[in-house]
């Protein structure tokens, strides 16, 4: 970890707040009839896996979980200075009349969720799309908000929130940095 | 790892690293044309025109069907129907459609290098279809592609590549990436179509049931019909007696051998139909290659050609207040 | 003695007089008064410093296209005449295949006549071979001969016809006109563009075997033995060729060649690219084959340099490979190119002036290749250490198909002199015409 850099969640943290919106997801929607999880790729991708882990030791359900590559419904492809990879979209279920939960690590923007949106509407027509996110750090400038959140984290713009998994990182923690600094 | 041509008018001098970025792009483009609606909107607003002097049905529509997947809109323009016919030379008609800003130009010439000679005159990115007998690179990506699903693998693989190879832009766009990829080539054809300076290439044979022994994938060319009466070969009648593709010859080579032919196929000419329709065969897997190897190229040379131009573009944006986004990457 | 010239200072390489060497040269009368040793000058007329540089007989390209009539967009007898003696060149002999071709007398008079219009250097056409170059029927060579033709070619075209090409040898010796002959069996060259190799084969561009050279080569010294007559091979480009001129020189038989600046400079890597410049007829060939051409003028086989000067307008060149034109412009890179191949393989100075100026009046018998006294006063002084960069946009020529646009190059003619009177000085030349030597 570099001098600079706070955690603002450890291991322990982040163990309780998916536990916490595994049991949420399950009230707010009763039980697991027609829940889907999507997760925006890359780490977005191993929460939800995670989330279907709990939900299954909680219900005895393996919940349909997907994954979605935003890459080609991005607003700022011409902007990017280096060329994005795409690792590709995978979603093995039918859409129509699911109760999709999109799970993310970090909303900030909202501008890669309008296009997970985007991407999910091109695969049909969900009954509602609910939202999952580690942790908010506010500073939206699309009006998108998050029903389910981990962590809310008031940060400055010219911070840098960054969330490490065991899976691809190997610890599980939330830092926060001042960008300058990096 | 990732593309940072301009242009892409062949194979031969892109690494092993450019290739394989292709072939992984092409394949998560493939999942697209399975969805119930089968588009993006990537290329949203990007105008790709095809300009086509040589006529070709499928390839054209391969890329119709790519730059629409992507969202692009796709201008089809043949030399019957362009100002060719009114005597305009490529170049005048290049510089003309690109005064109109297209996003792309798909160029299919019969003359080798046309691509390469538009592509130091006008702006604009510039897709090669097939020039003369030099390259057809989209075609030999997606012929690289349905190889690696198959069999994992390209590097160590025996390819086979029979027929009329001396004319064969399938065939050299194929050697280039398959050598680059570490894949031994075979060729096999008849001697007048196989020219001395092939066994730098690859082992060169004339006996067909010889050269696919053992081989993992067998490549079978297109006889161009039109190459009779040049004395290449005294019939077609003949050619097919000693080059066409049978069971008895596939039989030969090893036990999971697949089967490319670019198409269309001469059935019984230089491919006999029981083949071309059998287990073996990867033909439509080719096909619906293509598409996905078309989306990702035009994905990779029009975002690339925005990114890489000018900075007008970039002027408006930076005086807004700058989204938080961009500043922590700036910073970073 | 009328329009007298001094040129001092300057060392004096006269192949044909055995001279080689610190000496001026006294010009009168548009002939070589006297070759003194240095500083015995008259102290009459103009002066020209030649310090520092060789004093050459004039240079004499015996292959170059001028273009008129017919093709005056490209170049004509004036504008092709300037880029010789830019290039240092103070004759040249220009080939049939105009518009009309001159395969008659009218065409011969009418290009001699430009050329004395144009006052530069002198022209000597060449006649065709055969009727408007097809390669059927005799043209009137004895007509064309009175009109002042040096020999007889159909250049641009292969004499497909090896009963013709028998007779042509038989019929033209009756004048002592050498038969100048562009070797390409058309059917196994059928429509190649580039040498047929590797990077023909890379590229996908249709080949021209070395063979097809060489077959009509070996068809035509065969032809020779049996008629009589001379033959003399343009632009010969393959090392197969030059075995076949060697041995047949060897024989006896009165067969010469010439090798072009191209031919010994690049190879077929050149078309990388699809260079439309690099595009010519026979095409570049492999660094064996420019090796072999080499060593041709190194033992003499090959006894000529000659340009094969070919210009073309941009619109002719600026197309896709398969519709471009064949042929570069030469006059004016012919002499760095001669004198940094000279240099790598250590070619004596003299037998390259033997090359560019001796041999060509020898073969064409035409006044010109040596300085003796009485000889024409047709001069070139080149500095052989001045640097300069080709620039295609400088050229004096109409047109710019060059592959050496670029090209930082050392040697150029500073002085060109006709018939004793200046007709082309380099820029910044110390040419004096008023002041006397110390």
């Amino acid at each position: 970890m570099a001098t600079n850099e706070r955690v603002v969640m450890d291991a322990q943290a982040i163990e309780r707040a998916l536990m916490r919106v595994t049991h949420e997801i399950l009230e707010r929607n009763k039980g697991t009839t027609n829940v889907a999880l999507v997760g925006i790729r890359s780490r977005g991708v191993y929460i939800a896996q995670r989330l279907c882990n709990k939900i299954h030791a909680i219900e005895g359900v393996e919940v349909p979980t997907g994954i979605i590559d935003i890459t080609l419904y991005r607003d700022d492809l011409s902007r990017s200075r280096q060329q994005p990879a795409i690792k590709g979209t995978d979603i093995d279920f039918g859409m129509d009349d699911k109760r999709i939960v999109l799970v993310d690590d970090v909303l900030f923007t909202g501008r890669t969720i309008r296009a997970a949106l985007d991407a999910l509407m091109d695969f049909g027509r969900p009954r509602d799309v609910q939202l999952f996110v580690l942790v908010d750090r506010g500073h939206r400038e699309l009006p998108i908000r998050a029903d389910y959140v981990g962590k809310n984290l008031p940060t400055a713009v010219n911070e840098s929130v960054e969330v490490r998994l065991v899976e691809s990182d190997g610890c599980d923690e939330v830092v926060i940095a001042r960008a300058e600094e990096r | 790892m990732s593309f940072s041509h301009r242009h892409l008018l062949g194979l031969e001098n892109l690494s092993r690293d450019e290739l394989t970025f292709l072939l992984d792009t092409a394949a998560s483009f493939k999942e697209i044309s399975e969805r119930d609606i089968k588009k993006v909107p990537t290329l949203r607003g990007k105008t790709v025109v095809s300009l086509f002097y040589e006529a070709s049905t499928r390839t054209r529509t391969s890329f119709e069907i790519a730059a629409k997947r992507m969202s692009a809109d796709f201008i089809s323009l043949s030399s019957s129907t362009s100002s060719a016919t009114k005597g305009e030379t490529l170049l005048d008609t290049a510089r003309n459609l690109a005064a109109m800003r297209p996003d792309a130009i798909i160029l299919r010439h019969s003359a080798s290098g046309a691509p390469h000679f538009l592509a130091a005159r006008i702006d604009c990115p510039i897709v090669n279809a097939g020039d003369g007998s030099h390259e057809h690179p989209t075609q030999a990506l997606l012929d690289l592609l349905t190889i690696r699903e198959r069999k994992g693998r390209l590097e160590g693989l025996t390819v086979a590549i029979v027929g009329d190879i001396l004319h064969s832009r399938v065939a050299r766009s194929n050697i280039f990436a398959l050598r680059t990829l570490g894949a031994t080539v075979r060729l096999i054809g008849p001697p007048t179509l196989l020219p001395p300076e092939l066994k730098a290439w690859g082992e060169t044979t004339s006996d067909l049931h010889e050269g696919v022994r053992d081989a993992d994938v067998i490549m079978m060319l297109r006889l161009q019909l039109e190459r009779q009466g040049k004395n290449f070969f005294p019939t077609v009648d003949e050619y097919s007696r000693y080059f066409c593709l049978t069971q008895r010859a596939v039989a030969g080579a090893s036990p999971e051998v697949i089967i490319l032919h670019p198409g269309p196929m001469n059935r019984g000419v230089e491919i006999a139909s029981d083949v071309a329709d059998g287990p073996d065969s990867v033909i439509m897997g080719q096909v619906t290659n293509g598409i996905a190897v078309r989306m990702a190229v035009l994905f990779l040379l029009v975002n690339r050609a925005k990114v890489h131009s000018s900075s007008e573009a970039e002027a408006p944006v930076a005086e807004t207040r700058p989204p938080a986004a961009r500043l922590r990457r700036r910073a970073g | 003695m009328s329009d007298q010239l001094c040129i001092s200072g300057g060392t004096l390489i006269d192949p044909a007089s055995g001279t080689s060497g610190p000496r001026d040269l006294l010009i009168g009368d548009g002939h070589i008064a006297a070759v003194t040793e240095p500083n015995r000058g008259s102290g009459k007329g103009a002066a020209i410093d030649a310090r520092g540089c060789w004093v050459v007989p004039g240079l004499i390209d015996m292959h170059v296209h001028l273009r008129e009539p017919g093709y005056e967009y490209k170049e004509t007898v004036e504008t092709g005449t300037r880029a010789a003696v830019a290039g240092g060149f103070t004759a040249l002999a220009c080939m049939a295949n105009t518009n009309p071709v001159n395969d008659n007398a009218a065409v011969t008079e009418y290009i001699r006549e430009r050329a004395e219009l144009a006052k530069l250097a002198r022209v000597y056409p060449i006649g065709a071979v055969s009727k408007a170059l097809r390669g059927e029927e005799l043209a009137e060579i004895g007509e064309m001969h009175r009109a002042g033709i040096v020999a007889v070619s159909d250049d641009g075209m292969p004499i497909m016809n090896g009963g013709l090409m028998r007779r042509a040898l038989e019929y033209s010796a009756m004048f002592g006109l050498a038969v100048i002959v562009h070797e390409q069996d058309a059917c196994i060259a059928a429509d190649g563009v580039m040498h047929e190799g590797a990077v023909s084969l890379r590229l996908g561009l249709k080949g021209i075997p070395a063979a097809a050279e060489e077959a009509m080569i070996a068809r035509d010294i065969a032809l020779l033995a049996r008629t009589g007559g001379r033959l003399h091979i343009a632009h010969l480009s393959t090392a197969g060729a030059v075995d076949l001129v060697r041995d047949a020189k060897a024989r006896g038989l009165a067969v010469s060649a010439e090798v072009t600046p191209h031919h010994f400079t690049l190879t077929d890597a050149a078309v990388d690219g699809y260079n439309t410049n690099a595009k010519m007829n026979p095409p570049l060939r492999t660094q064996q084959d420019v090796d072999a051409v080499r060593q041709g003028l190194l033992d003499g086989t090959i006894e000529v340099i000659a340009t094969d000067h070919a210009p073309h307008h941009r619109d002719e060149k600026d197309v896709e490979f398969d519709h471009a034109a064949n042929g570069i412009v030469g006059l004016e890179t012919a002499l760095p190119l001669a004198l940094r191949m000279a240099d790598e393989i250590r070619l004596p100075v003299e037998r390259l002036v033997g090359a560019m100026s001796t041999n060509p009046a020898r073969i064409l018998g035409v006044p010109g290749g040596r300085l003796a006294v009485g000889d024409v006063a047709d001069v070139t002084i080149v500095d052989p250490a001045r640097q300069w960069m080709v620039d295609a946009a400088r050229f004096q020529s109409k047109s710019r198909n060059t592959p050496f646009g670029g090209m930082a190059v050392r040697g150029q003619a500073v002085v060109t002199i006709v018939g004793g009177h200046v007709v082309w000085r380099a820029d910044d030349v110390t040419a004096n015409a008023a002041a006397r030597p110390a």
